[in-house]
């Protein structure tokens, strides 16, 4: 059986054949003829190194592809191919995909993409299913609540809670899905399924409910965020997925693990902590939590949290804009407690998530470059090895 | 540690070449600045200075920080020092030196000959800003007046680059010419621009997309050559500048294809299916396609001249001397000496061109002048295949070398865009067929309506398939400062 894979490539209607992709590609793997700049499936390790390079965007293109097209068929092409079909339900436990659908991959990719390289899931992760559902065949799950979880005027988070009824949905801590909002785009086409990370542990938002849990932001302007805050309950909504195959949790309970998030990059975590609390917390290693919001009342889930005992979750909660506090962001907290985190640097056990706001990686990247040359060691060195290990793993939006 | 990726904001000029360490250089800039800043501010209009443009700035020079968008008032773009880093161990890629240690200093003997041509770069650079002041007023949306402020604050960024290596590395001479790159100016009577091309006014948007395409393009090709330097410091400017560069290349090609579909579009709309029923088209407020034909062939036209004499002892001692390399030099598959290769040059015979075997060393300009051609035709094929696409039966062409020229073989001589020699009456009669005319000229201005709100386009162009950083089709890409 062939087993599908994420391609990445380039749009040759929208490309001006500038070529800088190529000048920056560190390894050589994109080429091109008179007609078109192509990148070799065989060579592409995925490092993104060539995306914000390029002047036009045409270099941000994936297929989930049975046969991957080679460096020839691609200098034949006049226009991208469209994505294929899948059958609903593919299972990839061999080729760590994250997505059977162009779209998803591409989105799930540039998420990944400040970990500073290919994505790897943690050896004793469980295994993830992926694209049960697609857009020809979505999971239709009911409202089951949606609570407003901060007291800030301007940040309406909800706690979204769906119930798949009798379809199975197998889920894995970390993973997303995509939620269809009603309607047409500018263009007149069905609005496109926007990606959630489920909240929820793998057992259901209540143990060995079929359910789940979304931890959603209203955007204004946001179509789809607008449209999930204002749900009721018992409204049907249109899901796909699930998504996602790298960032998921350790089933080790020694693992040690920290996590480092802003505002509803905290989604993920909850459903992590959930996940340990439900297995034999006791004999476990605590989990370490950094969690930066603006006050306390814009901090999803600061009440739950603060219940949550020591033993099994370290809590460092970090305010921005706190009265007369001064302005703390995740990456200060990490400099606080630089032995810490350098301890956990060196322990092959050790995992580290980041997830929240696109560029918030960046103040992480500068805080665990001093960390590791407290050490004398280079971050990214460090880094590079954690994340083939699949210990370190980086999810923004 | 010494970071040479990341850029020092500390300071007033943002750089990754350590400027803090440098005092002597780093106050000659901090001493140019100002002239710099007051030759800005007096270049563009007022309004568009203390407009929130959204902009790209380099962070880092490093692939995944050296795009990050923002909106930012020009006269504070934080217009700096990057140089690419610095590869380990690289040699000197062409010429008698091939193989040797690349250089970090000037090699004495070639002192003349690399600061000439940094200052031809460098004054290349603000010409262009120069002769596109007066385009934010007319722009076609807020989309295309973002895309004209990124160009210019580039070209901006690109002296500064120059400006550097003449004040770093050549002393007091540097420093007078790196002050005159701000006194010469496009088209004026007293200090013109070096070359002829940049002292031409670029009067509407069609011009400036035809300037981007095709004389930035001559720019790209003379930096890819530049990258290729044996003086190290030089080849790393200009490896960042190409970056750069691209982004206007983009601007260029996008922008004259988005004319052209837009004009295949109304012909379509209205079922008209003569290209050159001109004066319909043209009531239908679009640019009809002749007339784009004929501004394509004035602007390539005009490029080729900025490549120089096809033969050339200036070219071939900077070769030989390895100063400047060929395009993508370290691609070519020769022994990077040109002792006794040649290389086939258009020369003209008895009025009759022929392709004649000469020295590949004198023969650089012209094989720069070929890879041109190359690279500039790739994005006629693209519109033409658009063209067909959408069903009109038209094609883009790139006249011949011989047509329309002031240097080289053919300079002044009435070749039609064939590539046949006429008489001087009949070539100046045809002429307006060739080469737009002042009532093209007219027609166009009159389509120069600024359009302003955002995700609107003027009549004449199509939108853009994709954003900037992609942005969704309404963003707001300049808050315009309402006075």
């Amino acid at each position: 059986m062939t087993v599908p894979v994420k391609q990445h490539l380039i749009d040759p209607e929208i490309c001006i054949r500038c070529y800088t992709c190529e000048m920056n590609c560190p390894i050589e793997a994109i080429t091109h003829n008179d007609d078109n700049v192509v990148v070799d499936f065989d060579k592409c390790n995925y490092c993104m190194a060539c995306i914000p390079v390029c002047p036009t965007g045409s270099i941000d293109e994936w297929r989930v592809v049975k046969t991957p097209y080679t460096v020839e068929e691609q200098f034949e092409f006049d226009e991208l191919p469209g994505q294929e079909e899948f059958e609903a339900g593919a299972s990839e436990e061999q080729t760590g995909l994250e997505a059977l659908d162009g779209e998803m991959a591409k989105l799930l990719a540039e998420a990944h993409s400040g970990a500073g390289g290919k994505a790897k899931a943690p050896a004793s992760a469980g295994k993830a299913s992926i694209n049960l559902h697609n857009l020809g065949n979505p999971a239709v799950m009911t409202v089951q609540g949606n609570y407003r979880l901060t007291d800030d005027p301007s940040h309406d988070v909800r706690h979204i809670i769906l119930d798949a009824g009798s379809l199975p949905f197998p889920i894995l801590e970390g993973q997303s899905i995509g939620i269809i909002p009603p309607g047409k785009d500018d263009n007149g086409n069905p609005n496109l399924p926007r990606l959630y990370s489920i909240s929820s542990p793998r057992d259901g938002e209540r143990p060995n409910y079929n359910n789940l849990s979304l931890t959603v932001k209203r955007e204004t302007d946001g179509i789809c965020s607008n449209f999930i805050c204002d749900l009721e309950k018992g409204e049907e909504v249109k899901v796909t997925g699930p998504f996602g195959s790298t960032f998921l949790m350790p089933s080790d309970p020694n693992a040690k693990i920290m996590m480092i998030c802003t505002g509803t990059g905290s989604a993920p975590f909850r459903g992590f902590t959930m996940r340990r609390q439900r297995t034999n917390p006791e004999a476990a290693t605590p989990m370490t939590l950094i969690f930066g919001a603006r006050t306390p009342q814009a901090l999803p889930y600061f009440g739950p949290l603060n219940k949550v005992p020591e033993n099994q979750l370290l809590k460092h909660m970090v305010f921005s804009r706190q009265e007369g506090q001064p302005k703390r962001y995740v990456q200060d907290e990490l400099r606080d407690m630089v032995e810490e985190v350098a301890a956990l640097l060196q322990d092959e056990n050790a995992y580290i998530y980041i997830c929240g706001l696109c560029g918030m990686e960046e103040g992480v990247d500068a805080a665990m470059t001093t960390i590791a040359e407290s050490f004398g060691q280079q971050w990214h060195a460090i880094r590079d090895r954690m994340r083939e290990d699949g210990r370190f793993h980086v999810e923004t939006y | 540690m010494l970071d040479l990726v990341n850029v020092e904001y500390d300071t007033l000029i943002p750089n990754n070449v350590n400027l803090s360490k440098d005092k002597r250089v780093q106050k000659a800039l901090e001493k140019w600045h100002p002239g710099y800043i007051n030759w800005w501010n007096d270049l563009i209009p007022q309004d568009f200075q203390n407009s929130l443009v959204y902009l790209r700035t380099a962070v880092s020079v490093d692939p995944k920080g050296w795009a990050k968008f923002d909106y930012v008032k020009m006269p504070e773009y934080r217009w700096g020092i990057l140089l690419a880093p610095e590869v380990e161990d690289r040699t000197i890629p062409c010429g008698e030196h091939y193989g040797e240690k690349a250089w970090q200093e000037v090699p004495g003997e070639y002192r003349a000959m690399l600061q000439r041509l940094i200052v031809i770069q460098g004054d290349t650079e603000p010409g262009s800003v120069e002769q596109q002041r007066f385009l934010g007023k007319t722009a076609p949306s807020l989309y295309d007046m973002r895309n004209l402020f990124q160009v210019n604050v580039e070209e901006g960024r690109h002296l500064w680059a120059m400006v550097y290596l003449l004040q770093k590395y050549f002393g007091r001479n540097g420093r007078e010419e790196a002050d005159d790159l701000l006194i010469r100016s496009s088209g004026s009577e007293e200090a013109p621009r070096m070359l002829g091309a940049f002292n031409e006014e670029t009067p509407d948007w069609l011009s400036f997309f035809m300037f981007t395409y095709f004389t930035d393009r001559d720019g790209k090709m003379q930096l890819e050559s530049l990258a290729q330097s044996g003086f190290d410091p030089l080849s790393r400017t200009c490896r960042f500048m190409l970056t750069e560069e691209a982004h206007h290349m983009f601007v260029g090609e996008t922008g004259v294809g988005r004319v052209i579909e837009r004009t295949c579009q109304v012909m379509n709309e209205n079922g008209i299916t003569d290209p050159y029923d001109i004066n319909k088209i043209r009531s239908l407020g679009v640019i009809d396609l002749p007339t784009i034909q004929k501004k394509l062939n004035m602007h390539y036209s005009l490029s080729l001249d900025l490549f120089g004499q096809e033969v050339s002892t200036n070219a071939a001692n900077a070769f030989n001397s390895g100063i400047k390399g060929r395009y993508m030099e370290h691609r070519l598959d020769d022994d990077h000496k040109l002792g006794d290769a040649t290389y086939p040059v258009t020369q003209l015979e008895d009025d009759k061109i022929v392709l004649k075997d000469m020295p590949a060393l004198t023969a650089i300009n012209m094989r720069l002048r070929d890879d041109y051609r190359r690279d500039a035709s790739g994005g006629v094929g693209r519109w033409n295949k658009m063209m067909a696409k959408m069903g009109v039966e038209f094609e883009m062409k790139l006249p011949h070398e011989a047509f329309n020229r002031d240097i080289g073989v053919f300079a002044k001589k009435p070749f039609d865009p064939e590539g046949t020699l006429l008489g001087e009456t009949e070539f100046n009669e045809k002429s307006k067929d060739w080469l737009p005319t002042s009532s093209d000229a007219d027609f166009i201005t009159s389509l120069m309506v600024p359009c302003v709100e955002p995700g609107k386009y003027a009549g004449w162009i199509a939108p853009p398939k994709v954003g900037i950083d992609n942005k969704p089709g309404d963003f707001e890409y300049v808050k315009l400062h309402i006075a």
